[in-house]
């Protein structure tokens, strides 16, 4: 993708990574610009979220980079790495809210952490961020009383709490009734463009994501398959992203496990049996 | 040719053998290493010192019923046990000394350690591997504050400071529940059994070694409570598979400790 606005924010160069010897993405390119919001979409286990542990510096390349602000993330010391993560925000799939603390002080801990401000002043920043996402009247409330949907924003208001350059979110929409759906991707899209910040969604929930973001990487066993604009990819006759963004069952990602033949599954072991 | 499968059991049994002992060293190295970050991240735990003293709420006053409730019980029985076999030799007078030196010396330490190790420190495993599993560690290492500053080393001073109190407290309510059931119930004099223990019970001997004890003790059970939480599998089985670990294996260090310890201490007594 080529930035509009000048360098990229993220830039990853041949990007490769491996458990053991399983690899888990190989070769991979992508550039996110400022201000925009890209999504990185793909099956279950297809290397998406490995993709924001490695931009976030969670883990570090079998080879290749990635590139956040002009630095690269794993060549970083532990002091350098969390002077970045401090300009990152990041919204995990159930929200990840730590749950011995009120949803205020949940999103004041980052301000409390990071900062010198008084407690007076973090009050009103947290009261404005609940109100950014609608949640104002439920600041005294513990994450276990939360539904599904009011973790994901709160933890959105969290992530968002020192106003960073960019923001991760994995699977934001999963588990989601339509109506909090809606209004997680509404509030994705208004934070970003009221932050001027550059956001990254890993999902695979095509409908909502291409109603919000900028462009569009497709990831299958650890490659991109397929990019492009929302409308480049609405237009794609590619079989992947066809499969995909129609829903279809089976197609170059098979419904079947890869495994013997029915026929012969059954013949081999009826031979076992009777000899 | 029918020797194979034997000889390939045998084989596969050594094998399984020396990975377990590998296993089992590179674990111990993970948990020492842990151990020194663990030091050298305390700064805010002792800096920041309301974190710890939220974590002493829950390990060590949470616990106080428990041990107090405990500590009765076994002074009671001391008591009773040592009145039998005291009167025997014509000095139930002695009961005061008997039920104080075995509390002080031995099982206010052990037993207080031991019940916390159930109570406190499989809690302090459990919270901490479903923190990880939920993840909150994640999220607080992607907020760009470290989790072992932040959420273990609190845990660890916690228990660390909360034991040494707690086996006092222990050793006391014992002593009191020994006074009980000797003198209240049994009719043991009264004089003879404050005086005598007053007169036998050494500070630096007796009550100062326990202390060293317990406080040996809580950093033991601490340790291994924090590290089997942070290292522990993220799903359910692995936080609960953890939490036995923390109690089944700080139970063994301690009674191993102990004997390390009374052999040290006591040795030219």
């Amino acid at each position: 993708m080529s930035s509009e606005s000048g360098e990229s924010l993220v830039k990853i160069s041949d990007l490769s990574f491996a458990y053991d010897s399983r690899t888990i993405l190989s070769g991979i390119n992508m550039e996110i610009p400022r201000g925009k919001v890209v999504a990185i979409m793909g099956a279950s286990g297809c290397g998406k979220t490995t993709t924001l542990r490695l931009i976030g510096g969670q883990l570090k390349p079998s080879s290749g980079e990635v590139r956040v602000g002009g630095q690269v993330v794993h060549e970083l010391d532990s002091d350098g790495l969390y002077q970045l993560r401090r300009r990152m925000g990041m919204l995990f799939q159930f929200g990840a809210l730590f749950t011995d603390m009120s949803v205020f002080d949940n999103v004041a801990f980052q301000m409390r952490e990071h900062t010198d401000l008084s407690e007076q002043l973090i009050h009103d920043l947290v009261l404005m961020k609940l109100h950014a996402v609608g949640l104002l009247g439920a600041r005294h409330l513990m994450p276990s009383e939360l539904s599904g949907g009011m973790a994901r924003r709160v933890a959105l208001a969290r992530a968002t709490a020192l106003d960073p350059m960019l923001i991760m979110y994995d699977e934001p929409f999963a588990g989601l009734d339509p109506i909090s759906l809606s209004v997680i991707g509404e509030l994705i899209r208004r934070l970003n463009d009221a932050l001027g910040a550059s956001s990254i969604i890993v999902t695979h929930d095509v409908q909502e994501s291409l109603k919000i973001v900028d462009y569009v990487y497709f990831v299958s066993e650890g490659r991109i398959v397929a990019e492009g604009t929302v409308e480049e990819i609405k237009a794609s006759k590619a079989p992947y992203v066809h499969q995909f963004v129609w829903g279809e069952a089976d197609g170059p990602v098979p419904f079947h496990y890869p495994a013997q033949p029915y026929r012969e599954e059954i013949m081999t072991q009826q031979a076992k049996v009777y000899g | 040719m029918a020797e194979m499968p034997n000889n390939s059991r045998l084989v596969r049994l050594i094998s399984g053998l020396g990975n377990r002992v590998v296993n089992g060293i590179w674990r111990l190295g993970f948990a020492s290493r842990f151990f020194l970050m663990i030091l050298v991240y305390s700064g805010t735990a002792l800096r920041r010192f309301h974190l710890t003293i939220r974590e002493i709420y829950f390990a060590g006053v949470l616990s106080l019923i428990i041990i107090l409730v405990s500590g009765l019980f076994v002074g009671m029985v001391l008591g009773l046990q040592g009145y039998d076999t005291l009167q025997r030799y014509g000095s139930s007078e002695a009961l005061g000394i008997l039920v104080a030196l075995s509390l002080v010396r031995e099982l206010g330490p052990v037993v207080a350690a031991l019940l916390f190790a159930s109570r406190a420190g499989s809690a302090i495993t459990a919270e901490i591997g479903l923190m990880k599993a939920t993840e909150q560690l994640s999220a607080m290492e992607m907020m760009a504050v470290n989790p072992i500053a932040r959420v273990v080393a609190p845990r660890f001073w916690a228990g660390v400071i909360s034991m040494p109190v707690l086996a006092a407290l222990f050793s006391a309510m014992g002593i009191f529940g020994g006074y009980l059931v000797g003198v209240k119930l049994i009719g043991v004099d009264e004089g003879s059994f404050w005086s005598q223990m007053q007169a036998s019970v050494d500070f630096r001997e007796d009550i100062m070694n326990g202390v060293i004890k317990s406080f040996v003790f809580g950093i033991i059970i601490s340790w291994i409570a924090v590290f089997e939480g942070y290292d522990s599998d993220p799903t359910a089985e692995g936080v609960s598979g953890a939490t036995t670990r923390t109690v089944v294996t700080s139970s063994l260090a301690v009674l191993a400790a102990d004997f390390i310890l009374t052999a040290l201490m006591f040795r030219g007594a």
